[in-house]
């Protein structure tokens, strides 16, 4: 029995340990705002949050976050996370959409570390999310946006 | 996501036309539909909550619009530019318009391709009229449903934003609450559409429709449908393209947790469990023997010196003006190079996926897909079922670029679900997507110019050796363009008949296009396509063949210019005499990028233009060059020309979505093939361009009131030689083969 507490909720789960993370939430949890994309770590499109830092959970067996605060796309809430949520859709940031979870998650913790970010450290700490539409403009600006607002 | 039902009696509009798009297909009269002679009907029941006057439009009385959209959501911004056509002529709210994605219906095939499919930038232009003459005839019959419920001449009232008013009184009545009304009531026939001067969303800035669920989370991908019942199942492919099983030892496998079936399938073996990763892990302990096929040994190295060997064939001539062979003997000076072009891989972020559901009396496909019709057609056929049995749910796409036109991922979810009468969702790893695409082809391709004394370019001789992409795209179709009353031998019959017939007169025009269709007029040229397919699989990659054309032509169109000592710009000006659309294009473009003033800081520049589908582009790309040979590319000016614009954000967006996805190609990944199989298989090894890889994407839209062409896919092409122009202004080294590596600017 694996416990897994997920966007303030607890779960008890019956699974193999090695499981990673985003297939629990996906399939046994029912949350898919996260996204498979690459499986290997490479693209970010799983980006969670375990215990407010970005982590990929493709990669991340489950047992290694249990007793963990696990937050995902659906239960992201708190003033940064609205004010790139809006940002976000003032600025039509998704193309396809399929990589923006990640993109926001990722997007809200370099907001958290860091205010008021200048363009390198954007493209520093948003590198490792792949978006193949090339919204990176639209993320750029968006994270501009967002930081003045969230900052006030 | 729901479905539009289709209760109209559409069939009358079917029709059977053979039309230049692909060839043989089916066609429907779209127009008709927007004005049919029975009156809107209610959508269920004598009670409904929605009327529906056509097949384009729902209006609720809630005072909901619904606008039901036959083409696929994959990034394109789409349901929201269809929305916007409909909603300018219906004079609707803005605020009460939803999407829905159409159900299957000839009524909704594209007149292009003669099946409900979405490609070659076709969408805006192949439904604007039929949109708007669709909105604005359901316009008119709510001013004349007000009219009726006042008594008052239809002539006194106007429709604004969602509402009916009686200008002389000032009375307004809801869209909604004119629903009851206008049920029953005549379509009005011959209506007026608006002046281009009286739009008010047609050219403005609007928002996305799908900005919200795509921001949230909660936008329904394929990857994302859930059925009651329903079991996951993983793929195993063989490990070379075109291989076979041998045999399958699946006894340990199928006692493993959670596995429900191990079957083998037309594509390789299928593991179904009740979760994705018991059927992956079981899926990667399987022991199989494989029968390699007729590709193992095959590499990239072998195809490029087939293809050198077969570049001076005369192959199909797809243009032969004036006489080149003459040009080229009078020519006082004969350039010749060789441009190079590898496979490329789609690497849409959704991974391949398909959910069936094959019962003895119908079936079920809910997918991400660009082709509703093949899937349809190929649904019916493997389930042995009628095509009206047959119901295909289109989801959001997580990427297309032409991938998701293809049906391969549908024929295994059809195929487990039909053998284990089960819903079945199948979700290919990221390194089975790589692995099994159908790649944009390579290409080898070599160009000739002749000068005359004076250094004026007398003949263009291009030959281009690579498969045909569009050929299997022609397979695909074929079965599912024949008319719908022909019984599936006969259809199959036909098609196989119909096939290379339309083969032989598209795929060389295709793999032709942005070659033989350049702007420029040259006196003497000629565009020769020699086909060779080494049988890997290719299919269509957003802009199709023209990202490869674009990149041999105005690479060496600068070449030209550089050695006649004439500015890369003037040089094309001259050339483009014939066409003042494009001329116009470039001069928007060098403008807006400063190009008479040289830049600071290293930076050089380069320029491409290039035609798609009658959309004209041009760009400026800056970039540097470091000591290491790293390219960095910091902006890209572009103009565009793409008839009336109907939303220039998302004008600008896609545009920055072809750079991007041009320069992945220009500066970052490549498929090479060695024993039969993609040496990449996943972003570690097939990487795609970063967030600090992209540069400055300027967007700048020449007014025009012609009717809109395309947008997806004509911000890919230009790219590549923009870039590579601009690396031979910073190093004078000429790049004859993407993507550049640090080796071809080192040393």
């Amino acid at each position: 029995m694996i416990e897994l507490r997920v966007n303030n909720t607890t779960h008890r789960l019956d699974l193999d340990p090695e499981t990673p993370l985003l297939w629990v939430l996906r399939e046994d949890l029912g949350l898919l705002g996260t996204k498979y994309s690459c499986g290997i770590g490479e693209c970010g499109a799983c980006v969670v949050h375990v215990d407010g830092e970005a982590v990929r959970s493709c990669v991340t067996p489950v047992s290694e976050v249990t007793g963990k605060e696990i937050t995902t796309i659906e239960g992201l809430d708190g003033p940064i996370a609205e004010a790139l949520r809006d940002a976000w859709i003032e600025g039509d940031v998704p193309q396809c959409g399929y990589c923006q979870p990640g993109q926001l998650m990722t997007a809200t913790e370099l907001l958290a570390n860091n205010p008021h970010p200048s363009d390198s450290d954007i493209d520093e700490a948003m590198t490792g999310v792949l978006c193949r539409c090339g919204t990176y403009q639209g993320i750029r600006q968006a994270i501009h946006r967002a930081s003045g607002r969230s900052s006030k | 996501m729901t479905h539009a039902r289709s209760e109209m009696e559409r069939r009358q509009f079917l029709q059977v036309s053979c039309l230049a798009g692909v060839g043989l297909l089916v066609g429907c009269s779209l127009q008709a539909v927007a004005a049919p002679a029975r009156g809107p009907q209610p959508t269920s029941g004598s009670n409904a909550q929605e009327i529906a006057p056509n097949a384009w439009i729902r209006i609720g009385r809630d005072d909901s619009v619904t606008v039901i959209v036959n083409h696929s959501e994959m990034g394109q911004g789409i349901h929201s530019g269809l929305a916007m056509i409909v909603a300018e002529e219906l004079e609707a709210d803005w605020e009460k318009i939803r999407t829905e994605h159409a159900s299957m219906d000839p009524v909704y095939a594209n007149p292009k391709f003669g099946v409900q499919a979405t490609g070659g930038s076709t969408s805006v232009n192949t439904c604007w009229d039929t949109l708007r003459k669709a909105g604005a005839s359901t316009r008119e019959l709510l001013v004349a449903a007000a009219a009726a419920t006042w008594r008052v001449h239809p002539r006194e009232c106007s429709a604004v934003k969602g509402t009916v008013v009686h200008e002389p009184t000032k009375r307004s009545l809801r869209y909604g609450q004119l629903v009851d009304t206008a049920a029953g009531m005549p379509i009005p026939k011959d209506v007026r559409l608006k002046k281009p001067k009286d739009f008010n969303m047609i050219g403005k800035r609007m928002g996305r429709l799908d900005s919200r669920a795509k921001t949230l989370g909660t936008a329904v991908f394929g990857i994302d449908v859930k059925v009651d019942g329903m079991l996951t199942a993983a793929v195993v492919h063989p490990p070379t393209l075109g291989g076979r099983l041998k045999s399958l030892d699946s006894s340990k496998a199928k006692s493993m947790p959670g596995i429900r079936h191990v079957l083998s399938i037309s594509s390789g073996v299928a593991v179904v469990a009740d979760r994705f990763w018991q059927a992956q892990k079981t899926a990667a302990a399987l022991r199989i023997e494989w029968d390699k096929g007729p590709l193992a040994g095959l590499s990239s190295e072998k195809i490029s010196a087939r293809w050198k060997q077969m570049a001076e064939e005369s192959g199909e001539e797809i243009r032969d003006d004036g006489n080149v062979d003459a040009a080229f003997k009078n020519a006082a000076k004969v350039v010749e190079a060789v441009y190079e072009l590898p496979y490329q891989a789609h690497a849409c972020p959704e991974p391949m996926n398909c959910t069936a559901h094959v019962r003895e009396d119908g079936c079920d496909v809910w997918v991400p897909t660009q082709n509703q019709g093949g899937v349809q057609e190929i649904a019916a056929a493997l389930a042995g079922l009628d095509l009206d049995q047959v119901r295909v749910h289109t989801t959001f796409l997580g990427g297309g670029f032409g991938r998701r036109g293809d049906v391969d991922f549908v024929i295994e979810a059809v195929e487990i679900s039909k053998e284990i009468k089960k819903p079945v969702k199948v979700v290919w790893t990221r390194e089975q997507d790589v692995r099994n695409d159908h790649f944009r082809p390579a290409a080898y391709q070599l160009v000739r110019a002749a000068v005359d004394a004076e250094g004026a370019l007398t003949a263009f001789d291009h030959s281009i050796v690579c498969p045909s992409y569009m050929d299997a795209m022609i397979d695909t179709l074929a079965p599912a363009v024949m008319p719908r009353w022909l019984p599936r031998p006969l259809k199959n019959v036909a098609a196989s008949v119909a096939a290379p017939i339309v083969k032989r007169s598209r795929s060389g025009k295709a793999a032709a296009g942005g070659a033989s269709d350049i702007p420029y007029a040259i006196d003497n040229f000629r565009v020769r396509f020699i086909k060779d397919d080494p049988g890997i699989p290719v299919g269509a990659w957003r802009s199709v063949a023209n990202s490869r054309n674009a990149f041999v032509v105005e690479s060496f169109v600068d070449e030209l210019a550089v050695r006649s000592g004439k500015d890369p710009v003037q040089y094309r000006c001259d050339l483009l005499g014939k066409s003042p659309r494009h001329r116009k294009v470039l001069e928007l473009a060098a403008k807006k990028a400063g190009w008479e003033k040289r830049l600071p800081g290293g930076i050089h520049r380069g320029v491409a233009l290039h035609d798609f589908h009658h959309t004209a582009v041009a760009m400026v790309a800056e970039v540097s060059v470091d000591d290491n040979g790293s390219v960095r590319v910091h902006r890209v000016v572009c103009a565009v020309d793409c008839g009336t614009v109907i939303n220039p954000k998302n004008v600008e967006a896609q545009i920055a979505s072809g750079v991007a996805f041009g320069l992945t190609a220009t500066l970052k990944g490549e498929i090479t093939i060695k024993d039969g199989r993609a040496e990449q298989s996943n972003f570690d090894d097939f990487p795609l361009l970063t967030i600090a890889e992209m540069p400055v994407v300027q967007v700048h839209i020449v007014p025009s009131t012609a009717p809109p062409t395309g947008i997806g896919e004509v911000g890919v092409p230009p790219v590549a030689p923009a870039v590579a122009n601009a690396v031979f202004a910073a190093t004078g080294k000429r790049i004859r083969k993407i993507p550049i590596t640090r080796k071809d600017l080192v040393g």
